[in-house]
């Protein structure tokens, strides 16, 4: 059973993201978009980056690649699927999740630390974490900002679907702390089944104490279960 | 057969942030020129032989809903002219 993170042309933090899971002792291996799934797959990262070079929209390209029907059938079939800042713009592009992750409210790339806040705690990447609980992870991206119509916001957070909100050290949600300008602060969200999920913030880079935290290594432990 | 241009145009729908073009026109005002706001969209020309310009046009279209645009934060225009070969 191994943990298949999907590389496509573009794709940059592919090899952080099976460091990051092998170094919680995770089975975890780079598959190549082309070569398609492997038959013991038992749960999939599609790792950030700038897949295609981000043409036509961040993630749109990658979104509509043959391995992306592979990658609904496995989510389907009940396998956790994680989209991590590139992996998140194309989850949904392909419509697993809902929403689209768009140009920064700033127009600019932004590389930096920020909070977020646990908004719901009872989904196989939260549960190691408490509601309300504020951790910190860096975000790196140009096209951050969630954007979905209020309907669809409404109904997102009435069903318990926002998994993380940009917020301030003491976990206040406000405009101050929103680095890309997201519709409510959202960071993160889960699909109609909640083990596919996707948020703009790395937790594989804070996996290992010695390179700057350890708060990404609970999510990641979801594909340990 | 005849030869069309399928004209899509896409933009952000009406209330969603566009911080390019806001950019955009603050370097215009930095110009020295008067606006009041401006949009930005884009265009995409796509040359093709269909049998009618309506079959044409649903071909467009489709293009335009599995990829040109995204529906959560875009509209779009279709436009089909006769190209001259």
């Amino acid at each position: 059973m191994t943990v298949a993170v999907v590389q496509f042309g573009g794709s940059n933090c592919d090899r952080d993201t099976v460091q990051a899971l092998s170094a919680l002792g995770i089975d975890a291996e780079l598959v190549w978009h082309e070569d398609g799934l492997p038959a013991d797959v038992s749960g999939i990262v599609i790792p950030g980056g700038f897949s295609y070079g981000d043409y036509l929209r961040a993630g749109a390209m990658a979104a509509r690649s043959p391995i992306m029907e592979d990658v609904r059938s496995a989510a389907d079939a009940g396998t956790p699927v994680l989209g991590i800042c590139n992996g998140a713009q194309i989850g949904c592009e392909a419509s697993l999740t809902p929403g689209a992750f768009t140009t920064n409210e700033s127009a600019r790339f932004q590389c930096e630390h920020v909070h977020l806040r646990v908004e719901n705690a009872d989904t196989p990447w939260t549960r190691r974490y408490d509601e309300g609980e504020v951790l910190e992870l860096p975000i790196a991206h140009g096209e951050g900002r969630y954007e979905i119509d209020d309907a669809r916001l409404d109904a997102l957070e009435a069903d318990d679907r926002v998994l993380f909100r940009y917020c301030d050290a003491d976990g206040e949600v406000t405009p101050e702390a929103n680095p890309n300008g997201s519709k409510h602060s959202v960071a993160g969200v889960t699909g109609e089944r909640d083990h596919v999920a996707v948020l703009m913030p790395h937790p594989e880079r804070v996996t290992l104490a010695d390179i700057g935290g350890t708060d990404g290594q609970a999510l990641l432990r979801a594909f340990a279960e | 057969m005849t030869a069309f241009t399928a004209t899509v145009e896409v933009r952000l729908k009406r209330g969603v942030l566009d911080p390019e073009a806001e950019t955009t026109a603050r370097a215009l005002e930095r110009l020295g020129f008067e606006l009041e706001g401006l949009r930005s969209a884009d265009r995409f020309e796509v040359d093709m032989e269909a049998d009618s310009a309506g079959d044409a046009r649903e071909r467009a279209t489709e293009m335009a809903e599995r990829l040109l645009a995204n529906p959560t934060i875009h509209d779009y225009d279709v436009t089909v002219e006769e190209r001259d070969e």
